[in-house]
């Protein structure tokens, strides 16, 4: 039994995997809750008066833990792999800082348009948060698709497709979101809109899959292999449970099927990576990963703390439960 | 750099001003990077203080709301949520780019010294933003969803979010001040730090100082601006009991606050002299090695003096080898000079006047605090016109203390990013363009300009509702209800 403490040997042998799993399940946690946010910003735009009132107040108490997942997929990456995270990040210099200003919009967008009561300053702030729920998942997309395809820009056609892909997929999960925490007319177009995006985001991912084909001749072992197979037999599952579902009623459902479609890409991200973390510096888990004494001690702080972590999302879901009430808040 | 074929309808002579300030605009990279930073977080950290200094306020105000139930706990409960919640916002929108900034900007620093921020980083995340989100959202909407207990607890987590908060990242720059419990290897032919004792680098020895001063930095800032807010609605309206429990609540703390800090710096202080000396020196603007005086007060007499202040050459008022005593506790001992280091100096002009600010503010501060005390003792605190300006002109003056303080605290760092390890120049991205890096910094000077703005306009309309509930009254919704408090505006 090694010490927990080791500086010579990681608690368990395969730790820098488990790590390399949980940069992984911090960006799936930041791609299903933040889309939940970055849907219902996009479904934003085609709703008027009230209905915008109500999917704020659905919003208001849960973005902003939401949003946290980012920042913890962020210091999990630097954790535990500070070299990738100093290259990913000084490689897309630009795009990083595109990202960070579409989130800004997002965040001051919801905030700033209740300050004040006339027209132009509301509809000012509606179209920042509606622009930055649009570009922060599209924007995101293209960063995950470079790191993943190992591309020294962006700017490349892999890149933004799944950039597309994202923001398609965030509106099914926006859609799903709005399907619990909306009624009537508003929850029936909300849904409609899920039904279409979920059918676009279908077509995305197999373009995605037939442009890793033909763009990166490296990759076709891996996208023609039993796992790839199996992503995408959960993500068709997946997509037809929330077609199903969404037409019967049956609306936690349907946010069962938008985090199956989500699970399944970032699975077939983590599928695509494994064993490099950082395709373009050619690096792999173990040469990137720290040595085992800072692991050790943070495998000590995630242990303790995922848990409290999940338990704060369980109590603010649980309080925050039901149709939202524009006319509830501080 | 400068063409010889210059448009004829200018003077040359002005055409070469206008290169030369052009060629000075465009920054190199790594200047442009520390630019960036320094100005990103010098926004950053007002919001950071705000939260910390504010968050505890809250607390109070909502156990007293719930514990007697008076409505002008209530008011002021609402009224600085409000605030916190705008702060908290912005507090985000300027910390995830400044997360993101050592990767993009500080890669080699971020290689270098992954293993030793890059923990404490996550464990901020995993401990502090988490809660602080988490709990701030029953804070701001879940006064009816939950009860009056689980109120009360979240208002707690959200202040025991910021101050985790506060914990960690100052974990991460005081080891940058001090590091320990370290080792230096080679990996792929890059140095790297290695962490080889966590307590050692965690509770480095700059930590505690700094931790301590900053709390307090940033309770002195709130309490200031609440202050100073409270000055405004009692000056406007002298029976308001809602703003007249806050202003002597704030002077109550502001007297204790502000104390303790002159006292600490001080301490603090010597503590620099011996971990940073040149930091110390800088801070004196002392060149030559030799007994050092200290200058409380320095005027600069001409330009010169201000971009280039040299303890000899200063018009001051100084205690003689006062300095020498706080570096050594030994009135004639030696301190060394800025001219006898083996590295360059940080630029001297911000270090040596950014500590004087600082520290003339803190005395003021405790001033204020003083006048306050005894108006509360000898009546007459609402009619003091004088006091009342003066706290209303104090409000902002905690975060401008708290920024100068950072400035001695960082510029006087230089040239090292990670004291006697790494150079700030090593530090910087190897393959950032000087292109990109003057796009983001123009970006974010002219964002955080606008974001302030936004931020200043927000709370000014927060002020001014407020006033115009004192013309209109309390609406017929607000009945006082518990007696004695009916004379609430
Ligand atoms: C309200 C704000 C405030 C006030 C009134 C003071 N300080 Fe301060 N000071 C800060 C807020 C601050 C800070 C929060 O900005 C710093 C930056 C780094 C730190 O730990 O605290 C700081 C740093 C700082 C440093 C440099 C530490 C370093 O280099 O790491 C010294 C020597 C002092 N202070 C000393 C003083 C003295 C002698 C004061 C009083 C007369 C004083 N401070 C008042
Ligand atoms: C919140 C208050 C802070 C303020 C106002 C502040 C201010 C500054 C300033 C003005 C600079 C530029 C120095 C120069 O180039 O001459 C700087 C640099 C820097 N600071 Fe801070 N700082 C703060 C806190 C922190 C913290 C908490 C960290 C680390 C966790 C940090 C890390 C750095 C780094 C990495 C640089 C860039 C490299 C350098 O110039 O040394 N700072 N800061
Ligand atoms: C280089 C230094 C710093 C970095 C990289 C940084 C990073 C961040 C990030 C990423 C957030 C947003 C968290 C969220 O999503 O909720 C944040 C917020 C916060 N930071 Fe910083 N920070 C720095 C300096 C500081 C300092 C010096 C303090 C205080 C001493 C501080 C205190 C806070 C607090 C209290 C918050 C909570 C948000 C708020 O209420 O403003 N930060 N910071």
């Amino acid at each position: 039994m090694t010490s927990l403490l080791s500086d010579t040997e990681y608690v368990v042998d395969s730790l820098p995997e488990l790590w390399f799993g949980l940069v992984v399940v911090s960006l799936g946690g930041y791609l299903l809750l933040d889309g939940f946010d970055f849907g219902l910003g996009m479904l934003f735009a085609d709703a008027t008066g009230e209905d915008r009132r109500t999917m704020l107040a659905a919003f208001g108490p849960i973005w902003k833990a939401n949003e946290v997942w980012l920042v913890l997929f962020g210091t999990v990456l630097f954790a535990a792999f500070p070299r990738v995270y100093a290259n990913l990040l000084s490689r897309h210099y630009l795009l990083v800082f595109a990202i960070v200003l579409a989130l800004s919009l997002r965040g001051l967008g919801s905030k700033l348009r209740e300050e004040r009561e006339d027209e132009t300053w509301v509809r000012f702030w509606d179209a920042c948060f509606v622009a930055g729920s649009a570009l922060s998942p599209l924007l995101l997309g293209t960063l995950v698709g470079s790191w993943v395809l190992g591309e020294p820009s962006a700017l490349a056609a892999g890149p933004i497709v799944v950039g597309l892909t994202v923001v398609a997929l965030s509106v099914v999960l926006g859609a799903a979101f709005l399907g619990v925490k909306t009624e009537g007319e508003l929850r029936e177009n909300v849904l409609e809109r899920g039904r279409i995006a979920v059918g676009v985001y279908v077509a995305l991912f197999v373009l995605t899959a037939v442009a890793l084909y033909a763009l990166y001749p490296g990759l076709r072992p891996v996208v023609v292999s039993a796992p790839t197979v199996l992503v995408v037999a959960v993500t068709l599952a997946s997509a037809a449970t929330v077609l199903y579902a969404s037409l019967d009623g049956h609306y936690h459902l349907v946010v069962v099927g938008a985090a199956g479609v989500a699970g399944a890409l970032v699975a077939f991200v983590a599928y695509l990576l494994y064993p490099s973390v950082d395709p373009a510096a050619s690096l792999t888990v173990s040469e990137a990963v720290v040595s085992p004494l800072p692991l050790n001690l943070a495998s000590i702080f995630a242990v303790t703390f995922l848990p409290i972590i999940l338990g704060y999302f369980f109590v603010l879901f649980s309080v925050f439960s039901g149709p939202a009430d524009p006319a509830e808040g501080y | 750099m400068i063409p010889t074929r210059t448009i004829q309808l200018l003077d040359p002579a002005s055409v070469h001003t206008v290169y030369e300030l052009l060629a000075l605009a465009v920054l190199t990279p790594e200047l442009a990077s520390r630019v960036q930073f320094g100005w990103a977080i010098t926004i950053h950290i007002v919001f950071a203080a705000l939260s910390i200094g504010l968050a505890p306020f809250i607390v109070y105000f909502v156990v007293q709301e719930i514990r007697t139930g008076e409505r002008r706990y209530e008011r002021l409960r609402k009224f600085w949520t409000k605030l916190f919640a705008v702060g908290f916002i912005m507090g985000t929108v300027t910390g995830i780019p400044m997360a993101f900034m050592f990767g993009t900007n500080f890669a080699a620093f971020s290689t270098v010294a992954g293993e030793m921020i890059g923990g404490p980083l996550s464990f901020e995340a995993k401990m502090a933003f988490f809660l602080e989100a988490f709990a701030l959202g029953i804070l701001l909407f879940g006064r009816e969803r939950v009860s009056d207990l689980a109120y009360a607890v979240s208002s707690f987590l959200v202040a025991l979010g910021a101050w985790m908060s506060a914990f960690w990242i100052l974990v991460v720059n005081s080891w940058m001040q001090t590091p320990r419990g370290y080792e230096i290897v080679t990996e792929d032919g890059v140095q790297i730090a290695q962490l080889t004792d966590p307590m050692a680098a965690f509770f480095n020895p700059r930590f505690p100082w700094m931790y301590v001063h900053m709390q307090s930095a940033a309770v002195i800032s709130v309490t200031l601006l609440v202050a100073g807010v409270a000055a405004y609605f009692v000056w406007k309206n002298r029976d308001s009991q809602v703003w007249g429990t806050a202003l002597k609540a704030a002077i109550v703390v502001l007297l204790v606050s502000s104390v303790f800090q002159v006292i600490h710096g001080d301490l603090y202080g010597r503590h620099v002299a011996d971990t940073q000396p040149h930091k110390f020196a800088a801070m004196e603007a002392h060149y030559e090695t030799g007994a050092a005086d200290l200058h409380v007060v320095a005027v600069p007499t001409d330009l010169e003096a201000l971009t280039d202040p040299r303890a000899e050459n200063l018009y001051t008022i100084s205690i003689p080898y006062l300095a020498s005593f706080l570096a050594e506790g030994d009135f004639s001992a030696e301190v060394t000079g800025l001219n006898d280091f083996e590295y360059e100096s940080p630029p001297v002009a911000w270090v040596f006047w950014s500590f004087r600010v600082m520290v003339g503010l803190g005395f003021w501060f405790v001033f204020l605090g003083l006048w306050g005390a005894y108006r509360l003792w000898r009546g007459g605190l609402y009619e003091d016109e004088r006091y009342l300006q003066a706290l209303m002109v104090s409000a902002p003056l905690g975060f401008l203390a708290t920024i100068t303080g950072w400035y001695v605290a960082e510029i006087g760092r230089q040239p090292w990013i990670i004291q006697d390890v790494l150079t700030t120049a090593d530090g910087v991205s190897t393959d950032l363009g000087q292109g990109e890096a003057m796009v983001t910094l123009v970006g974010f000077v002219v964002g955080y300009v606008l974001l302030f703005g936004v931020f200043c306009y927000v709370f000014k309309r927060l002020v001014d509702e407020e006033a115009k509930r004192h013309e209109t009254g309390i609406d017929d919704r607000e009945t006082p209800d518990s007696p004695g408090v009916t004379a609430d505006d």
